[in-house]
């Protein structure tokens, strides 16, 4: 065979996440030619992460939240899809990945949209098996089988993904405590007063909260409930303690491969990696330092990759993308600094608008409820993430 | 009027109320929102949207 009719190369991507699926929708779209596979380690039915933290109250299942199954992802992108098939090594000199099933591929390029893990928080107690976490379908499927016959839930962590699940447990009737270390919400995202709007609208909808204590420990008790244990000596009874402390980038593959890593997998404003065949994208990756977990910059970087990898090399170029918290008891859009400055609160109860300043300049702001409206007044005034 | 939903991250696009503050009137049919329309919560754009039935 002639080098020239030797079968081109496939554009390899494992994970099968909104990043990768976005990426594979926009990259088919420019180029219909190039083999595809994609390798992912559950079954590579595609749905939108953010939809899981909103779908219990209503009364939506994780099979609901699937958009397309992997047998037409296949079809409708002519891919080769590997589902529940880990990766266990890549191999950058010789581009070849080596697979749990004994199997090695060749790539073209490849793209890692590897996720991140959600962190586990140290715990002891008899009744470890009855904490959850929520990263992907799948968990949330066993959290729903889970929430059958549950009527106390203890949520750990403020974050984003702790109050929405709060909003979201709450609004569908179970009780619900929430446990976390900070002093206020959505700490690191928005100031203390718009983290206060958002708890006492959380309460007003029957949330309790225990901040300051972290949760030490989940026993199982004699009520046939479990028992959870706070570092301030308080217990109470729960059904299930649902995990959202915060997720870390999944690095362990790029690491054993040599490849740049730090908070992320580093890879330039190309969404490169330190190896010019291999790319990262979604939460796993670290573009010019930023780690950005959240969908609009994984969807604006995914398109520009797809971009890039169809032979158009496209930077990411990140204008202010603002984070939107969807708890319908209070809805927050924040955009935080990414410097210091001072806040300023306008409003009142749950209709705030905050704005941080530094000297003149706008760099940061944080809207709730009715204020949500204003977001692209503020959106106009900050600076962008990553210029060009 | 119709509604429809960002089957990204959920977002409504409500016909009869618009969204005046991105230039899009009130009563402003999906078929006559800009293709370069995207969604404000996560930037998907008009091709990942559906009808939602109420």
């Amino acid at each position: 065979m002639k080098a020239s009719s030797a079968p081109t190369p496939p554009l390899i991507v494992i994970g099968s996440g909104l990043a990768a699926y976005t990426l594979v929708r926009e990259w088919r779209k420019a180029d219909t030619e190039t083999p595809m596979v994609l390798i992912t380690a559950d079954d590579g039915a595609g749905y939108s992460k953010p939809m899981l933290s909103n779908a219990h109250s209503k009364g939506q299942s994780a099979d609901d939240l699937i958009q397309l199954t992997a047998e037409a992802v296949a079809e409708r992108y002519q891919a080769e899809v590997l589902t529940r098939t880990e990766v266990l090594h890549i191999d950058p000199t010789t581009r070849t990945l080596h697979l749990d099933n004994g199997s090695t591929l060749v790539w073209g390029q490849l793209v890692l949209a590897v996720g991140a893990e959600p962190i586990q928080a140290p715990l002891e107690g008899d009744a470890l098996n009855r904490v959850f976490s929520v990263n992907d379908r799948l968990d949330f499927a066993r959290l729903q089988s889970e929430l059958q016959g549950a009527r106390q839930v203890t949520i750990m962590g403020a974050g984003l993904i702790g109050c929405e699940f709060a909003n979201d447990l709450v609004s569908a009737g179970f009780e619900v405590d929430l446990v976390a270390p900070s002093e206020t919400l959505l700490s690191g995202l928005v100031p203390a007063e718009v983290g206060d709007a958002l708890k006492q609208a959380l309460m007003d909808a029957g949330v309790k909260f225990h901040l300051g204590p972290l949760l030490s420990r989940v026993d199982r008790s004699q009520s046939g409930k479990l028992q959870v244990s706070l570092t301030n000596g308080q217990k109470f009874a729960t059904d299930l303690v649902l995990s959202a402390v915060g997720l870390l980038p999944r690095l362990d593959l790029a690491r054993k491969a040599g490849l740049a890593v730090n908070r992320g997998i580093q890879v330039n404003k190309y969404l490169q990696t330190s190896d010019p065949s291999i790319y990262a994208l979604g939460d796993c990756a670290e573009v010019e330092g930023l780690v950005l977990m959240y969908v609009m910059p994984l969807m604006n970087a995914a398109r520009a990759l797809a971009k890039t990898l169809a032979g158009e090399p496209t930077a990411v170029q990140w204008p202010a993308m603002p984070v939107t918290v969807k708890t319908p008891a209070c809805p927050v859009i924040a955009y935080p600094p990414r410097s210091t400055g001072a806040w300023q609160i306008d409003g009142s109860g749950a209709n705030l608008a905050a704005v941080c300043r530094e000297g003149e300049s706008i760099v940061g702001f944080a809207l709730t409820g009715e204020r949500i409206k204003e977001r692209n007044t503020w959106l106009k005034a900050v600076p962008p993430l990553l210029a060009s | 009027m119709r509604k429809w939903q960002c089957i990204v991250c959920g977002f409504i696009y409500d016909e009869a109320e618009g969204l005046p503050e991105e230039g899009i009137a009130p009563g402003t049919a999906w078929e006559d929102v800009p293709d370069t329309w995207a969604c404000p919560d996560c930037g998907a754009t008009k091709d990942d949207f559906e009808m939602i039935v109420l």
